[in-house]
């Protein structure tokens, strides 16, 4: 058996559904557009960004342009240790 | 939250120089007040990602302003101050003044720096005060509903100007940073806009500058953020931030107006400040020592005293003369004058207290002694005079159709005329003051002739004044003893 041979995503984000509040500005900013306001609502009623779980490329410009404090958190992928 | 797949690690996160949680609400404590999609938001955590970059967060005290951002003191972990309408530069200075070491920012709305703080702003960026402004322009009061701001564009409606801001009627949209950028002392002017992720970024950088600058010593940094308010603007968030980036920046041209951080050298530290101890010398008040000897503090006393006259016979320095007396003898006191702007001729009167209990009111609405000067004075207060109180008129009697309430003594000797006859009319006051002690006789003979030695600067006026108040006792003695006969 072989792997498919996929290299995994540069970034990764994570959003607190609670904390958003629906602006989406996040969905503007983001250049891969792998961010889309949600269906359903959260707690206060605002429909809270998702990731769509594949293609951030870890750019971070939907972190900066989130007016929450931390609402949205942007990892990147570590560099794997030379073999 | 969904789970982070392995191998990732953090990039960007909450800033550090946040609160771990927002204590002003009950519920959901990570996030602001602000409405969704506001600048504020981004302004704020700009400046906590460029605390934590820059180390300084023990160092940063912020000033936070009325409107919107009222409560950045709920967010920001730092030290926090909150100032009064549009005077969050003057507090910042105070706080920079008093802790050059901290790292002072004031965040300050459209309506607060550019109304009604204009003042405050253009003197402080005039001085050069070693501070950081972070001035956000949404072109509208916020917080109160969408008035018109001195920003407000032409032609924009809100809801003073229903018809769109006429610059006949309204004026033109006021520029701070063109308008700061006249003067010599600001190091770094620049003007960012919110408009989309590129104008964030650069606005990130300047807000960053203009903190570093304030490390660096180098003196004031102001930048302008252009926002998105969509709640007033009534624009879902994405609309209002194509309105930043497609008509505020035609307005407001983002920019740097100016940048003297290379050139200019830390500014000098402030000179240190004069230690208490040489207070008196500084205030030219050596020799003011209070020497309490072979003084004793009357009991039971409660004077309320109220001298009135023209200005220029020497009203209030009979008051201030009183007032240090009732100091030597360990009592309590007040002196608050009264005056028009003219140093002379126009009226002056002063209230004095002095008493053996705490005095709640320094005003002297009921009085127990009228020292009237003149005759509209005398006209003026002698009706609050309460009994068992005294007048003394500066005038051989009462003026025709006046007299003292049921209860009152009055005692009318010509003061003025009196000092002339020692070539001085303007000693007049203090032949009055004599008569005081002899009528109202509470107050010892020896705390006010130290009072005069202390308040007299001249040998020959102290000389002369002791001669008066001698004349002044003399005479009311004599006016007394006649009158009960």
């Amino acid at each position: 058996m072989t792997q498919p041979n996929v290299q995994p995503d540069r970034g990764y984000v994570t959003i607190s559904a609670e904390e958003c509040k629906g602006c989406g500005l996040c969905v503007e900013a983001c250049v891969p557009r792998v961010l889309a306001l949600a269906a359903h609502l959260n707690h206060q009623g605002y429909h809270p960004a998702e990731y769509a779980g594949a293609g951030c490329t870890g750019c971070g410009l939907c972190f900066h342009c989130c007016p929450e404090p931390g609402a949205i958190t942007v990892y990147k992928l570590a560099r794997p240790a030379a073999a | 939250m969904a789970e982070v797949p392995s191998g990732y690690t953090v990039l960007h996160e909450r800033p550090k120089a946040f609160y771990d949680t927002f204590e002003r609400k009950g519920e959901l404590q990570q996030q602001t007040h602000y409405c969704p999609g506001c600048g504020h938001g981004l302004a704020h955590k700009m400046i906590a990602r460029a605390i934590d970059e820059l180390g300084i967060q023990d160092r940063v005290i912020a000033v936070s302003p009325v409107g919107c951002s009222v409560f950045a003191y709920y967010y920001f972990d730092t030290g926090n101050v909150q100032s009064a309408h549009g005077r969050a530069p003057a507090v910042a200075t105070a706080v920079k003044r008093s802790r050059p070491e901290a790292i002072v920012f004031s965040y300050q709305g459209d309506g607060d720096l550019a109304a009604i703080g204009t003042a405050e702003i253009l003197h402080a960026a005039n001085r050069g005060e070693n501070i950081t402004v972070f001035f956000v322009n949404n072109a509208i009061y916020g917080m109160t509903g969408g008035q018109m701001a001195p920003t407000t564009m032409l032609g924009q409606r809100t809801t003073t100007s229903p018809l769109g801001r006429d610059p006949f009627n309204e004026g033109y949209p006021l520029h701070v940073c063109e308008l700061l950028a006249t003067l010599e002392a600001p190091v770094y002017l620049e003007r960012v806009a919110l408009g989309n992720a590129k104008q964030v970024m650069a606005a990130s950088r300047a807000i960053k500058k203009a903190l570093t600058n304030q490390v660096k010593g180098l003196g004031f940094s102001l930048v302008e953020i252009l926002s998105p308010c969509p709640t007033i603007w009534k624009l879902n968030p994405a609309k209002a931030q194509e309105r930043v980036r497609e008509e505020m920046v035609k307005v407001f041209p983002p920019g740097v107006y100016r940048d003297h951080t290379t050139e200019r050298a830390a500014r000098p530290a402030p000179p240190p400040a004069p230690g208490l101890d040489e207070l008196p010398r500084l205030l030219d008040l050596e020799g003011h020592e209070f020497d309490r000897t072979g003084l004793e503090r009357p009991a039971g006393l409660d004077l309320r005293i109220k001298v009135a006259g023209f200005g220029g016979q020497g009203v209030l320095m009979l008051g201030e003369v009183l007032a240090e007396a009732g100091l030597l003898l360990d009592l309590e006191v007040s002196w608050l004058p009264s005056y028009g702007p003219e140093m002379r001729s126009g009226t002056s009167n002063c209230h004095v207290r002095i008493a053996d209990q705490t005095i709640a009111s320094p005003l002297v609405a009921q009085s127990n002694v009228l020292l009237a000067m003149n005759e509209p004075s005398l006209r003026k207060f002698i009706g609050d005079v309460e009994t068992g109180g005294w007048v003394l008129y500066n005038s051989r009697s009462l003026p025709e159709g006046v007299t003292a309430p049921a209860g009152v003594e009055v005692l009318c000797i010509p003061f003025t005329e009196l000092a002339d006859t020692l070539g001085e009319p303007k000693a007049g006051n203090i032949v009055m003051l004599g008569a005081l002690l002899e009528a109202a006789g509470q107050l010892p003979a020896a705390a006010i002739d130290r009072a005069l030695e202390m308040h007299v600067k001249s040998a020959r006026w102290l000389e002369l004044d002791r001669r008066a108040l001698e004349l002044g006792r003399e005479t009311a003695r004599k006016e007394l003893a006649n009158a009960y006969v």
